[in-house]
């Protein structure tokens, strides 16, 4: 049962929800969302994911203390912040991809659409269809490069081979892929170059049509220009997905995303309009580590 | 000084290379020269017949490459389901501190010499074939040829089952491993992807792993077909050739460690090196036949796997 409509161009593009302004984004303890001038831009969408007094452990170790953020529907949200800042523990969060980790547990609440994703009627392999996720590397199935971007539509149920062309083509050319690869859709996803491997990841979670899409240092691994490649992509990508991106780049969180959160030692030390952050943040450490004194 | 070193290094490890090359080739050239009295008298003849009788001195390897091959095709049938299972057991399913514990375990069983899974095999196994299994088997599917005739406890299934379950660690515990290596981002693309675990095993873990799984199977097939002493005690030695799996039967292995030391005349003795030519060959060949596979697979699919 493929519940998704399957018509290219037909995808959800939902049309931006009529917000009062009333109802913005409401600045929760400890972050200061800004709702005035340059911010409105950002803040006049709803709160397609909001994350309350998030804390994580691994084992013993506490990874994330007490994390609230927002991300808007409809606009990039980076993740920034030193390695081991706990940025990447929440982008797992909010897929529940932690849950295969042994000795994982979390405390507070992530909500998808005003739901608690981890409340226990929620169904986490059906909640990974609404928020997909790219990863670090590009990790492409050994499957032709068909195959790969079809693996996710197969797998809820989309049999008819009329239907699978038609997700593969829109799913590639939503990625900005297919012009490089139409004709040669059989061949191994391996033959592709590093920058189109992780353009094809990107096309396969699309393909199942997803919300949300998660993505951890999706270009840290590309040269520049299939950086820039995926750069254009993301920006692309936020009219019809909600995006959370983790950068280790301080220039592309600046170039790409409208809300920039800074992480460190597993606290959210900031989190705003990316201009705000990048020109005037309110924190001293968040200074420091974008002007590149430390991490 | 270390021109010197590297000298002697290049000379040592040529020699070494050279040396097991030169076995090789011996080895085979001997097999050669034994086995010419019989293949020189009934030449290709001497594959296809289905007599091999010492007394009236009439050799045909037919019913002992049927025997290794059936009794083989029986143990792999039953111990790669199993033993892949256990690999995915022990390298995703399984807690660490059990997987650790299991793992031991099934490397155990490798251990134990197969003169012991022999006597295993005649004292619980086959009096549990005769009086329980052969007979029920014989009922529910009597109507095959493989289920027919009487139960003798020892032949072809008995066989068959004690290599089962002796190349299952073989296979478990590589496939384990090859499972093992797989990179977390294969299994953690499929879950991203909205796949149960299952799915993600059967649709992103085995897949990449094939290679290494077909070699663990292939692997499992040389220990099976080269396996001696436990078939030569289960398998009932009459060299017979039937369809019946309740039969007695005889392996090429096990023909020659029974007859060999019995062998006088010069076709005899002939006749049984020729099938030791045979085993070597047939080794050769399933040894290349799974690299032609893997390559294939490869080329077809292309990457780096494990």
């Amino acid at each position: 049962m493929y519940a998704g409509n399957l018509k290219p161009g037909a995808i959800p593009v939902q049309t931006e929800a009529p917000v009062a302004m009333e109802e913005r984004v409401q600045p929760l303890a400890g972050i200061a969302i800004s709702t005035g001038g340059a911010a409105d831009a950002v803040a006049a969408t709803q709160p397609k994911i909001v994350v309350r007094n998030l804390n994580t452990y691994y084992g013993a170790k506490q990874a994330l203390k007490g994390v609230s953020l927002e991300a808007p529907a409809h606009r990039v949200t980076a993740l920034i912040g030193p390695s081991g800042c706990g940025k990447s523990t929440f982008l797992r969060t909010l897929n529940r991809m932690n849950d295969t980790i042994p000795g994982f547990r979390m405390e507070g609440q992530v909500l998808l659409d005003q739901e608690d994703i981890y409340a226990p009627n929620v169904d986490a392999v059906a909640l990974r269809r609404r928020v997909g996720m790219v990863f670090q590397r590009p990790n492409p199935f050994p499957r032709s490069i068909y195959d790969n971007v079809a693996f996710g539509p197969r797998l809820h149920g989309l049999r008819k081979k009329a239907d699978l062309d038609e997700v593969v083509e829109w799913s590639l050319r939503a990625a900005n892929l297919w012009d490089e690869v139409k004709d040669r859709l059989r061949e191994s996803a391996f033959s592709l170059s590093g920058g189109q491997q992780q353009r094809l990841c990107i096309a396969r979670a699309l393909a199942v049509q997803p919300e949300v899409l998660l993505m951890d240092e999706p270009a840290s691994a590309l040269d520049p220009t299939s950086t820039s490649r995926i750069e254009d992509l993301i920006t692309y990508l936020k009219h019809d997905y909600t995006i959370v991106i983790v950068t280790h780049n301080m220039q592309q969180a600046a170039r790409i995303s409208d809300l920039t959160a800074f992480f460190l030692n597993g606290e959210l030390i900031e989190a705003g309009p990316t201009s705000e952050i990048f020109t005037r943040p309110k924190e001293k450490r968040t200074e420091e580590y974008i002007t590149g004194r430390f991490g | 000084m270390s021109r010197r070193g590297d000298l002697v290094f290049r000379v040592l490890t040529a020699f070494g290379g050279t040396l097991i090359f030169l076995v090789v080739v011996l080895m085979l050239l001997q097999m050669l020269e034994g086995s010419l009295p019989i293949l020189g008298k009934a030449g290709l003849g001497f594959f296809a017949g289905a007599t091999w009788d010492p007394v009236r001195s009439v050799f045909h390897a037919l019913p002992s490459i049927w025997g290794t091959l059936v009794s083989s095709f029986i143990g792999l049938v039953i111990a790669v389901p199993f033993g892949l299972g256990v690999a995915i057991f022990l390298s995703q399913v399984a807690p660490r501190w059990l997987a650790g514990t299991a793992s031991v375990a099934v490397e155990l069983l490798a251990a134990i010499p197969s003169v012991i899974y022999g006597y295993w095999g005649i004292f619980v196994l086959a009096p549990l074939l005769r009086q329980v299994i052969e007979p029920g088997l014989a009922g529910a599917l009597g109507w095959l040829p493989f289920f027919q005739g009487p139960a003798f406890g020892v032949g072809m299934l008995a066989a068959g089952l004690i290599l089962s379950i002796m190349v299952l660690p073989t296979i478990a515990a590589i496939s384990r491993d090859v499972l093992a290596a797989v990179p977390v981002e294969q299994r953690d693309a499929a879950l991203a992807l909205g796949a149960t675990r299952w799915e993600a095993i059967t649709g992103a873990l085995l897949p990449y792993a094939r290679t290494g799984l077909v070699g663990a199977v292939v692997l499992a097939l040389g220990r099976a077909v080269g396996e001696t002493m436990a078939v030569t005690m289960l398998i009932g030695n009459q060299p017979t050739l039937s369809l019946s799996l309740f039969s007695p039967a005889y392996s090429m292995a096990s023909i020659i460690a029974n007859e060999f030391t019995e062998a006088t005349t010069v076709p005899h003795i002939s006749a049984l090196i020729a099938i030791g030519l045979i085993l070597f060959v047939l080794g050769f060949l399933l040894n290349a036949g799974a690299r032609l596979l893997v390559w294939q697979m490869d080329r077809r699919l292309g990457g780096e796997r494990a």
